[in-house]
């Protein structure tokens, strides 16, 4: 089965600024990777990489089949991106949000509801929260909105960066199960985080960088626990990690 | 395209009609302006009335900046441009999506400023249908080249105060085509009038095609 995600020695600019130093990477279908490492160590350009919203310049950098050096912008409506912001228009409601990433995707307006009306039910957000201006949710509130997207969406590789920012203790166990279940359905899942404790357990592989680059890749799960180099990773100890 | 262009355009006049930028903001502004110019220019109606089209396309141009810069504000936050560009939207059905939704905005000025000409400059359209032709190109070509600026300038700190000065001095044949084609209405004298609509035709049609081809790229390079 080829790789999801299929990255050798990829470079990548944010700006005029290098923000991969040559990683490699392979995420295959129904596999979730956690990618860890301190502030500035590349995991949300790899992410934004793998969308094709940053451009790979050198090395190989394949998602679900696309070259992205040869056009980025193929696999952006099969790939599905939860950002640091949730992607809402602050003056629509969360239905509304929904509806519009579907109806954009070319989903008929019918078919948008209901899965719209779907996603929002799992990800708690009923009745009156449903109708609300994304403004006046709280910021919780606005990333299980942005979670609803995703899930709505349904792509066939998850990128999420630091999905349990902001999120409660109940929303944060719902992460776990839309991750799982996206994962049984055959979707790579890609996760950055500065909580091992949360993301390990959710992970097959947990993937640390530094400076650009991967610096060690472990096995995840939840019998694994968050071992010193792992932790010092996250904390921001590079030569440590290295 | 044009599927995509329609559900931006919804997406953008429901956001707007929510906000009521356009309504608490735009729309006064458009006739501050037509009012201070013309305490500028004194009470004289010979003066008020042949300044009167000028005025009025001046007031649509400053307007334009307002409008555009709020089409430009709806997807300035990462997230939301992001959430554009991945959902797989054509960028030219984005482009006149956004451009439609300022079109709008822009007739509602219109409207409101052509009022304003009848009850406080004393004008009257001789060649209403001249106008209404003058208007309808102008608007084409003010919303597309506004949207497209706004696109250039999206990814800019400094976008606020940058869109003006690109804007304006581009959109200037507007404002002089506009302004002629309005005094040629009002006095009545069609075959000059029409003249200036070649120029206002011709640049509603270059800068739709334009901003179809280029606001892709600059989506992704803003």
């Amino acid at each position: 089965m080829d790789p999801a995600v299929h990255l050798r020695s990829a470079v990548a600019l944010a700006g005029r600024f290098p923000a991969l130093s040559g990683v490699d990477l392979d995420v295959a279908p129904g596999e979730v990777v956690a990618v860890l490492g301190p502030n500035g160590a590349g995991k949300t350009s790899l992410l934004r990489a793998c969308a094709g919203l940053v451009p790979v310049t050198s090395g190989d950098a394949v998602v679900l089949g696309c070259d992205l050096r040869e056009d980025r912008t193929a696999v952006r409506r099969r790939v599905g991106l939860l950002g640091h912001d949730a992607s809402l228009y602050d003056e629509l409601s969360a239905a509304e949000n929904v509806r519009f990433a579907l109806r954009a995707a070319g989903v008929s307006s019918r078919v948008a509801t209901a899965r719209a009306d779907g996603a929002l039910d799992r990800l708690g957000l009923v009745g009156r929260l449903r109708r609300t201006p994304a403004l006046r949710l709280s910021a919780g509130q606005r990333r299980r909105a942005a979670l609803a997207v995703l899930v709505a969406r349904a792509p066939e590789l998850w990128l999420m960066d630091e999905p349990h920012a902001g999120l409660d203790a109940g929303a944060r166990s719902l992460v776990a199960s839309l991750v799982a279940d996206a994962a049984t359905d055959g979707a790579a899942v890609v996760l950055t985080s500065h909580e091992p404790d949360l993301s390990v357990p959710l992970a097959d592989r947990v993937v640390v960088m530094a400076g650009g680059r991967v610096a060690e890749v472990r096995p995840g799960g939840r019998d694994v626990a968050a071992a010193p180099p792992l932790l010092v990773a996250v904390k921001g100890d590079d030569a440590d990690v290295a | 395209m044009w599927r995509d262009a329609l559900l931006v355009a919804s997406k953008d006049v429901r956001i707007e009609l929510r906000s009521r930028v356009a309504l608490w903001q735009v729309l006064p502004f458009a006739v501050l302006v037509l009012v201070l110019f013309g305490f500028a220019l004194g009470p004289g109606p010979a003066t008020l009335r042949s300044a009167a089209p000028g005025l009025y396309w001046l007031a649509v141009l400053f307007s334009t900046v307002l409008a555009t810069q709020r089409s430009v504000a709806i997807e300035s936050g990462e997230g939301t441009r992001d959430g554009l560009r991945l959902s797989g939207i054509d960028p030219g059905g984005v482009f006149l999506g956004k451009a439609a939704a300022v079109a709008l905005q822009l007739v509602a000025v219109q409207v409101l400023l052509g009022a304003g000409l009848v009850v406080l400059f004393g004008v009257r359209l001789e060649a209403w249908w001249l106008a209404l032709v003058a208007s309808v190109l102008a608007t084409i070509g003010l919303s597309a080249a506004g949207v497209l600026y706004g696109a250039l300038s999206a990814g800019l700190r400094v976008r606020e105060t940058l869109l003006p000065l690109l804007v304006l001095p581009i959109v200037a044949p507007v404002l002089i085509a506009g302004s002629r084609a309005w005094s040629a209405a009002v006095s009545g004298a069609v075959g000059p009038g029409t003249s200036w609509l070649k120029i206002l035709g011709p640049f509603a049609a270059v800068y739709v095609a334009v901003g179809i081809g280029l606001y892709g790229p600059l989506q992704e390079t803003s």
